[in-house]
């Protein structure tokens, strides 16, 4: 990740000679995407990274152990609903996940409330809700899709997942000192380093949106398997908040519901912002197989969806 | 990167989006309601920033320890010297950079002529009746549904005022009006187009600012990009206009 870290900013630096191959028109556009992604993803990373400290610092390890069920399997379904009620982003659920992860919840189910906080909760579903006017049975099949999916994963994560996939990053440590310094600590901690790899993924982001003309998807659309690989790979290079997603499915009008609906299934829970900052956060050897899973695990699922649906 | 390092950089970051939200820079990027949040989220980027230099140099004496406690974590410094710090965090020094430094443009003609028009779905086609005044101020993405999906029944023989920029990639390589309109942010941003007949405005570079006059058109033309339906709008004059501080809709 460090390489890829030093690539990047060297791409920056010597931007001027790259210049010449992208059309300055390119590369502006580039800047104001970057730009914009950072600064719409920095209210939800911050009030992200309060609440995981929180969770650090003030919730003690027992508050987990009463309101979760004891049983692994048991306590995945019902952190995939606390994930509904909770509005956020994807920047934002990672260090919260890590958070929980640290205090001792079991890994599968925070990995569930990872996956399905960002993909259903109200603003989602409502924005859900006025992009398809004519088809409201896009938001049942999005709830529907995303809360199985992030089930699935948790469970598939009990059978297969290994403990030591995950390597939470060194932190200062919280135990011993006050509550305020292990707060704050915590805060500056979170927001430097799941910030930093949410640096990477935008700028993936804002070169995809550059690079990859709409043009192209044309020629995709008109094949059911096709369109639906297209959109799922689309959804993990746009990396476009959860919030917004839906307006830009809505405009692939082309494609068909289903093919969308893979769109948006898979945008929230697997896109390049949220590879970089997980490799951060939890470590690339889990980043690696968990992205990957859950990338074929969301297309299969919101295929299935569609099928029953349309 | 040391935690004094962090902290600067969380100042900045947090300064830079304060600026961005105190002046309308940060209209470019986002959409306007999310300024609150933004300000409150720089807010807590500078306190952190603050409780963090305010720990570190405050006197030894009242310090508090900073080894190792953590037997369940088992290597759980860092504190310390610092060097477990991530380095990734330097990376948050690029957006300061872009929007103190570059504060590029919001989208314009280029990003217009990448994306379809994001007219694509059919929408309710129940219209309310167009406020009053002659010409009356519409929005473009009202006057383009409202010429779509209500075969401009709404509008009638009324004459609108449309503000938009040129865009080239017209369906027969003419100019457009367009304009972006975002739902989160620049990331997602998609245009609206408009053909323009008539009194067409010629010779204007891409991404000046007009406002038109004119009245509804029943011509449909094809966006080359997405297959979707371009509305008309029968232009009868224009003159140009400074760039809007809301540039999207």
């Amino acid at each position: 990740m460090e390489i890829l870290a030093a690539l990047l900013v060297l791409l920056v630096i010597f931007r001027a000679p790259l210049a010449g191959a992208l059309s300055a028109a390119q590369l502006q556009t580039w800047t104001t995407v970057f730009v914009s992604v950072m600064v719409q993803a920095v209210p939800f990373l911050v009030f992200g990274v309060l609440l995981s400290a929180v969770i650090a610092v003030f919730v003690p390890r027992s508050f987990w152990a009463r309101a979760l069920p004891r049983h692994p399997a048991l306590a995945v379904p019902v952190a995939s609903a606390a994930g509904v009620v909770l509005p956020g982003c994807e920047c934002g659920s990672v260090p919260i996940a890590g958070s929980l992860i640290r205090r001792g919840v079991t890994p599968a189910a925070a990995l569930a409330f990872l996956l399905a906080a960002p993909a259903i909760n109200p603003i989602v579903l409502t924005a859900t809700a006025v992009a398809f006017p004519a088809n409201p049975e896009m938001v049942l099949g999005r709830a529907l899709a995303s809360l199985v999916v992030a089930m699935v994963m948790g469970w598939l994560w009990l059978r297969l997942g290994r403990a030591d996939w995950i390597r939470l990053p060194h932190r200062p440590d919280l135990d011993g000192v006050s509550r305020g310094r292990a707060f704050w600590a915590a805060v500056r901690h979170d927001v430097t380093h799941a910030g930093g790899f949410l640096v990477l993924g935008a700028m993936a982001a804002a070169s995809i949106n550059v690079l990859v003309p709409e043009r192209w998807l044309q020629t995709l659309a008109d094949n059911p398997v096709l369109s639906v690989l297209a959109l799922a790979v689309l959804a993990v290079l746009l990396s476009i908040c959860s919030e917004a997603d839906a307006f830009v499915a809505a405009s692939l009008s082309q494609f068909s519901l289903t093919s969308r609906l893979v769109f948006l299934v898979v945008g929230p829970m697997v896109d390049l912002k949220l590879i970089s900052m997980q490799a951060g956060v939890f470590g690339r050897r889990f980043a690696f197989r968990f992205a990957p899973t859950t990338f074929v695990v969301a297309t299969l699922v919101a295929v299935a969806v569609g099928a029953i649906l349309w | 990167m040391n935690r004094q390092a962090q902290a600067v950089v969380l100042l900045l970051l947090g300064g830079a989006v304060l600026k961005a939200s105190f002046t309308d820079l940060y209209l470019r990027y986002v959409k306007e309601g999310l300024r609150p949040f933004l300000i409150a989220a720089a807010l807590v980027l500078v306190v952190a920033a603050v409780m963090t230099l305010w720990y570190d140099l405050r006197p030894a004496a009242t310090a508090e320890p900073d080894e190792d406690h953590g037997h369940d974590h088992g290597h759980g410094h860092g504190t310390g010297g610092g060097h477990h710090e991530p380095r990734v965090g330097w990376l948050l020094i690029l957006p300061v950079l872009g929007l103190l430094l570059i504060a590029p443009p919001a989208l314009g003609s280029y990003a217009a002529g990448q994306a379809g028009t994001a007219l694509a779905s059919q929408q309710v086609s129940d219209y309310p009746p167009l406020p009053d005044g002659d010409p009356v101020r519409v929005a473009m993405l009202d006057y383009a549904s409202r010429a779509l999906f209500d075969k401009g029944q709404s509008i009638g023989d009324r004459r609108v005022v449309l503000t938009g920029f040129v865009a080239g990639g017209g369906p027969g390589g003419e100019p457009i009006l367009a304009r972006m309109i975002l739902s989160c942010c620049a990331a997602d941003g998609r245009p609206i187009k408009l053909g323009m007949a008539g009194n067409a405005p010629t010779g204007l570079a891409e991404d000046t600012w007009i406002e038109v006059t004119g009245r509804y058109s029943d011509r449909v033309a094809k966006d080359p990009v997405n297959e979707a339906d371009i509305p008309y709008v029968t232009v009868e004059s224009w003159r140009e206009v400074p760039v809007p501080k809301q540039q999207y809709e």
